[in-house]
């Protein structure tokens, strides 16, 4: 099983933000590359390293964090800790030899599906890059 | 409690060199609590472990398990099945565990994931500092309960040495205190100068007789 | 033939002496070159022992070669490379080969040095090893055992007068003065009026051990900043460093002397203590001027 077979990217969204901008931008017919799989969190906080790492694991060749901007989070530092947790996957995966830009936190709020459409597909060119 | 910290990658790679089939145990006390080994730290060293060798294409194959002390045979011994089927064992225990899994388990090579470092307590997050040396002749009742022997960078008895940086840092480390203005420090605030006035006799170095063994008189 | 040490501390007004830096290596030309230069102009000549922790010939072995060329040495042992025993069995030789002054130091650490990995000793410090030698004078080792053939050793000590918090070191001096030391060798000193509120502490203490204040000529405003930053011990207060980036290019070891020497005056014309302890590692070969500069070249 290799790193980014299926050129992947898993997209952990919080349902409280990301989530709801992915759904708008659905809603708003805007286009982003098809091989971004979302997966809904109730925070970017519930994000743990090891999801990182083992997305990764399972063949994804990129992977986004995405949560309330910062101060915003209902949880208060959910979105804190996930920017934490992305730092020290990316650093972790620098120690095996792979590269650490595969793994981004992104902040936005839930009405900014071009924002979520921008992440996606910034996301999408650095893995076609490598 | 014990503070130790994981290795480098690259060295704890390099030991499993030829190695296809493992076991990653670690600890539930101590290197928990410092993130160093616990369950959580032998998933993400497993993850590490697999995603390297896939990316060069080596086949390795990962057990893994947490013990809730790996210096109890008792414990250890929970994991016997796991490390039958297992070449080797990287053990992400302190110095303690990794011996007591290498002496119950003599067939297996134990690999130690972590650099044990010193008895310590957290001084906020994710930060720990060193305490106790273990020197098996306890003086901090002189000393107002700051330990000269690992805190100071000598082990110096009659401190401060002429080192001392302005402001009371050490002459080693300008980050770190002088262990014996800390001293003299605590014991002013308590009154009990006079302690830090006393001649301190050349410490017992053999209080401790290395390898260290204790016989408790209770049954 | 110099006088010895110990009597020149009771009889002399203005007590002065020098250090020198072995070499790293064998060779000792230029050593010997040093003290022959500097022997005769100075009442003891100390030499360093691995100072700042960076492997050298040993301190011992060069006191011999004071001694062979007729001069007084001092002999520095520290507490970092050698335990107990070793120190003794050190001090027993070095008695036997005439050498009867012995500076007590705590030592460097291993980090500033040029052997960082290598394991600190720190057996004793530098009151223990202070009480370690009277022990030895008093003709037993420091477990009570008899010697077969003792020591008389005169012991000196260091102190900072310029530590920041001062508290804690003057109570170590303390410890040090009740021990029973025969001279103090200051690290070194820059402001007057810190030496000065010091020798008033000393003056409660004790009046009997003699002090020699410390002085490193600094040649350079970059040499007093790294000083500042890297040698334990040594303050340079911002206005020398001001006078000396002032100096001229090229004028920076004359500024050096020249600020050296003024120390000297003031410290001999005040009776601020009973001499100086003049340290120029490297730059031996110009001691002699500072002793002229500072009116003490005999």
């Amino acid at each position: 099983m290799s790193v980014g077979r299926d050129n992947r990217i898993i997209a952990f969204c919080c349902e409280k933000s990301a989530y709801l901008a992915a759904d708008r931008a659905g809603r708003m017919r805007l286009c982003y590359p098809d091989n971004v799989r979302i997966i809904r969190v109730p925070c970017a906080g519930r994000v743990g390293t090891l999801h990182i790492l083992r997305a990764f694991e399972e063949g994804a060749a990129g992977v986004l964090v995405m949560g309330c901007q910062e101060g915003a989070c209902q949880h208060l530092t959910g979105n804190l800790r996930a920017r934490d947790r992305v730092r020290y996957a990316a650093a972790l995966l620098r120690e095996v030899g792979m590269d650490g830009e595969r793994v981004k936190m992104v902040n936005l709020a839930p009405d900014t599906a071009e924002k979520f459409v921008r992440a996606v597909k910034d996301m999408a060119e650095e893995i076609k890059e490598r | 409690m014990i503070i130790a910290e994981r290795k480098r990658f690259e060295e704890i790679r390099s030991m499993l060199a030829g190695y296809k089939k493992i076991l990653v145990v670690g600890c539930g006390t101590c290197v928990t609590i410092c993130w160093a080994g616990g369950e959580k730290e032998v998933g993400i060293l497993a993850s590490q472990l697999r995603l390297a060798s896939n990316k060069v294409g080596d086949e390795l194959t990962i057990l893994e398990a947490t013990v809730e002390r790996q210096c109890e045979r008792e414990m250890v011994e929970e994991v016997k099945d796991k490390v039958q089927q297992v070449e080797a064992i990287v053990s992400m225990a302190c110095g303690v565990g990794v011996q007591t899994m290498a002496d119950m388990f003599e067939g297996k090579p134990v690999f130690p994931a972590l650099n044990t470092t010193f008895m310590g307590m957290p001084e906020g997050e994710g930060v720990w500092t060193e305490k106790c040396g273990g020197c098996g002749d306890c003086m901090l009742y002189w000393t107002g309960g700051i330990c000269p022997v690992v805190r100071c960078a000598k082990g110096l008895l009659n401190g401060p040495c002429g080192g001392t940086r302005r402001g009371g840092k050490c002459e080693i480390d300008p980050e770190k205190d002088c262990a014996w203005v800390l001293i003299y420090r605590r014991l002013e605030k308590q009154g009990r100068l006079d302690l830090m006035r006393k001649y301190y006799e050349p410490k017992n170095y053999r209080a401790v007789k290395r390898p260290g063994k204790v016989q408790a008189m209770q049954a | 033939m110099a006088r010895r040490f110990r009597e020149t501390l009771t009889t002399k007004d203005f007590i002065v002496t020098a250090e020198c830096g072995p070499v790293k290596g064998t060779n000792t030309g230029k050593m010997v070159e040093h003290i022959e230069l500097l022997e005769d102009k100075v009442d003891g000549l100390n030499v360093t022992d691995n100072q700042s922790a960076v492997m050298r010939y040993p301190s011992l072995g060069t006191c011999l070669l004071v001694k062979e060329h007729g001069g007084e040495p001092i002999l520095q042992i520290t507490c970092r490379d050698r335990n107990r025993l070793a120190i003794q069995a050190d001090l027993l030789f070095a008695y036997s080969r005439g050498i009867d002054n012995v500076l007590c130091l705590t030592g460097d650490s291993v980090d500033v040095g040029d052997h960082k990995e290598a394991k600190p000793v720190f057996d004793l410090d530098s009151v223990q090893l202070i009480h370690l030698v009277q022990s030895l004078n008093s003709g037993k080792d420091m477990v009570g055992n008899e010697l077969d053939g003792g020591v008389d050793y005169c012991i000196g000590a260091s102190a900072t007068p310029s530590a920041d918090p001062i508290e804690p070191q003057l109570i170590k001096l303390q410890k040090k003065i009740d021990a029973g030391v025969d001279f103090i060798q200051t690290q070194a000193v820059y402001d007057m009026d810190d030496l000065k509120r010091f020798m008033e502490y000393i003056h409660r203490m004790d009046g009997k051990v003699k002090i020699l204040a410390g002085i490193v000529p600094v040649v350079g405003a970059k040499m007093a900043a790294y000083m500042n930053e890297n040698v334990p011990g040594i303050f340079v207060p911002q206005y020398i460093i001001d006078e000396l980036s002032q100096a001229p290019k090229g004028t920076g070891v004359s500024k050096g002397i020249e600020i050296a020497a003024r120390m000297i005056r003031q410290i001999k014309e005040e009776k601020i203590c009973d001499g100086v302890h003049i340290m120029f590692i490297g730059r031996e070969e110009r001691v002699p001027d500072i002793l002229e500069a500072a009116g003490i070249l005999s």
